[in-house]
């Protein structure tokens, strides 16, 4: 996520290694010494832990996850990184962990806990102190205690502080998902509920450790473009967004990595416009209060699992990935296409069965043209194997989709909104809609604030991303 | 007096290591220091094969070369210099 953060620095340098390692063949021998190559005893280079060690184990855990392993898999504390990457370069297909939460690095973040900070005057009103059901707040040295052990977050006595003093600390992974799917353990660690988890990836973006990491397909593609097997190109609408290049530069540069053919997911977008324009006249006509859009799988799997009276409103239509693959599969058969996504939730769809072989963030597919020297604008252009038009690929950016089938209807446009993020205020209109008292007849939902182009494994700054995708 | 030429890496490896808000360095720029900086992006500045491309994101101040740079960097560095 592109907000010069040390954790997302960190992130790509550690792509870089381990794809340089694959392509040069020397990915097993090399990869055990890695954490003591980056952070050496001497000079230790800005720590950002408290000691080496940490670093080390912290680093040892991040590269089994960009291996394909969630550190909750380990079983021996003492098998080597050689072994996950030997494992890693013999298998065709990685298991369905999509995130991992790596313990060593969560500083188990205080969980909704209030505490009284020094803005509290020790007033002569005292509501906090009436308020609080449990009775766990006493006036200490003319300031307001708390009792950890008594105080049950119920938050009374925040709402009434005439000082605001009364704070809720809350981690910041749990905050920022709007499934509350990431929560405290038993031994402290954070913990992600595999079953509500809708992968919209905002944990690992807000983390301010970098303890949630993402169990990455890296080894796979880059050693199956090693090993010079025919492999296709899917980009996501929002890679045109991503480099200060020509998409045709771009697909130049898929090409002399290795990949066989290019092609562009906004194609496949194209035809999904024009079939949920259809879809929504037909079901309007019918009777039906709403339909929403089905291309984020961040945005419907909220509306399944919190708002499910919304959920038969959900668009039938397929993704264009779903779309796009079907025609990638014609053009180039038997070959594995491997997905360049924007995010985590692609990941999901593309595990669920999406058409599509493996998914690289667009972050890795950066992380492999670095690995290989390639300045992707001094590639020969070559065109996409299959394009898009502006509409298609408009589908990147919060509103895009919506405008892209409004313009396939023909006379006045129903009343339509456009949701993006899957914050409170989102949540608040999705409730609405719900209960059948929502504003608009068609709905653009997207899980990331500003749409895909702001997805949490893209590289471009998104207001940059925004600028390049034009008006 | 001219204003400095500030040059921005849109390169690959630039790309890569976050340097695209750099781009975006112009909006950014502290009050007393608009008008005084010029601000372009640039195709690969070349340096990005020095550490592997590990050292990226770079920018030239005037002729001064900055690797690992920041938006914050960036600015520090050209208040140091401008006053
Ligand atoms: S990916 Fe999203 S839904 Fe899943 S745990 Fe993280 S923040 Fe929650
Ligand atoms: S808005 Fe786009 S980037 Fe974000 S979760 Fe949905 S599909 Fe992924
Ligand atoms: S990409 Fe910036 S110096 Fe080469």
């Amino acid at each position: 996520m592109p907000n010069e953060t040390q954790t997302s620095r960190l992130r790509r340098e550690l792509m870089v290694h381990l794809a340089r390692g694959i392509q040069e063949g020397t990915l097993a021998e090399r990869v055990d010494r890695l954490p003591l190559e980056l952070r050496p005893r001497h000079p230790r280079p800005d720590p950002l832990r408290c000691c080496v060690h940490s670093e080390r184990a912290i680093l040892r855990y991040r590269i089994m996850a960009l291996l394909g392993f969630g550190a909750e898999d380990e079983t021996d504390e003492l098998k080597p990184l050689a072994a996950y990457a030997r494992e890693a370069l013999a298998r065709r297909r990685r298991d369905d962990r999509l995130l991992t939460v790596i313990d060593e690095a969560c500083s188990a973040c205080e969980r909704g806990r209030h505490t009284v900070t020094d803005a509290c005057r020790g007033c002569a009103a005292r509501p906090c102190t009436l308020a609080c059901p449990k009775h766990a707040i006493r006036l200490e040295y003319g300031r307001a205690v708390i009792d950890p052990a008594a105080c049950v977050n119920c938050g009374k006595c925040r709402d009434l502080c005439a000082f605001q003093a009364i704070h809720k600390l809350s981690a910041p992974c749990e905050r920022a998902c709007p499934a509350g799917a990431i929560a405290r353990g038993e031994d402290g660690k954070q913990v992600i509920d595999r079953a509500r988890c809708v992968a919209c990836g905002q944990c690992l973006a807000k983390c301010p450790f970098g303890a949630v990491a993402e169990v990455s397909e890296l080894v796979d593609v880059a050693g199956a473009l090693a090993r010079g097997e025919a492999l296709v190109a899917l980009l996501a609408p929002a890679l045109a967004t991503q480099f200060d290049v020509s998409l045709p530069h771009l697909a130049g540069a898929l090409r002399e990595a290795g990949f066989q053919g290019v092609v562009e997911v906004a194609a496949g977008a194209d035809a999904v416009a024009r079939q949920e324009a259809a879809e929504l006249v037909e079901r309007l006509e019918a009777g039906e209060p709403v339909l929403t859009t089905s291309c984020c799988p961040a945005f419907t799997g909220l509306v399944r699992a919190k708002f499910p009276a919304l959920a038969p409103r959900i668009s039938a239509t397929p993704t264009p990935l779903a779309v796009a693959a079907g025609l990638a599969e014609a053009r180039f058969p038997g070959a594995r296409r491997v997905f360049i996504s924007p995010c985590v939730a692609k990941r999901r769809e593309v595990l669920e069965g999406d058409g599509a072989h493996h998914v690289l963030t667009v972050e890795e597919l950066g992380s492999l043209f670095l690995a290989r020297g390639l300045e992707i604008a001094a590639c020969a252009p070559v065109d996409p194997d299959l394009q898009a038009s502006p509409a298609g690929r408009g589908f990147a950016a919060a509103g895009g989709v919506r405008a892209a089938v409004l313009a396939h209807l023909a006379g006045e446009a129903p009343a339509s909104e456009a949701l993006a993020g899957l914050g409170p205020d989102t949540q608040k209109a999705l409730r609405a809609y719900a209960s059948g008292k929502g504003p608009a007849r068609f709905l653009e939902g997207m899980g990331c604030e500003g749409g895909c182009v702001s997805g949490p494994c893209t590289l471009a700054d998104p207001r940059l991303a925004k600028r390049r995708l034009g008006p | 007096m001219e204003p400095l030429t500030v040059t921005i890496c849109a390169g690959t490896a630039c790309t890569v290591m976050d340097g695209t808000g750099l781009l975006l360095l112009e909006d950014q720029l502290p009050e007393g220091l608009r008008g005084r900086v010029r601000v372009r992006g640039a195709r690969c500045l070349d340096h990005c094969r020095e550490g592997r491309g590990l050292e990226a994101p770079y920018v030239l101040i005037g002729d001064e070369l900055m690797g690992r740079a920041t938006v914050a960097k960036v600015v520090a560095r050209l208040e140091e210099r401008l006053g």
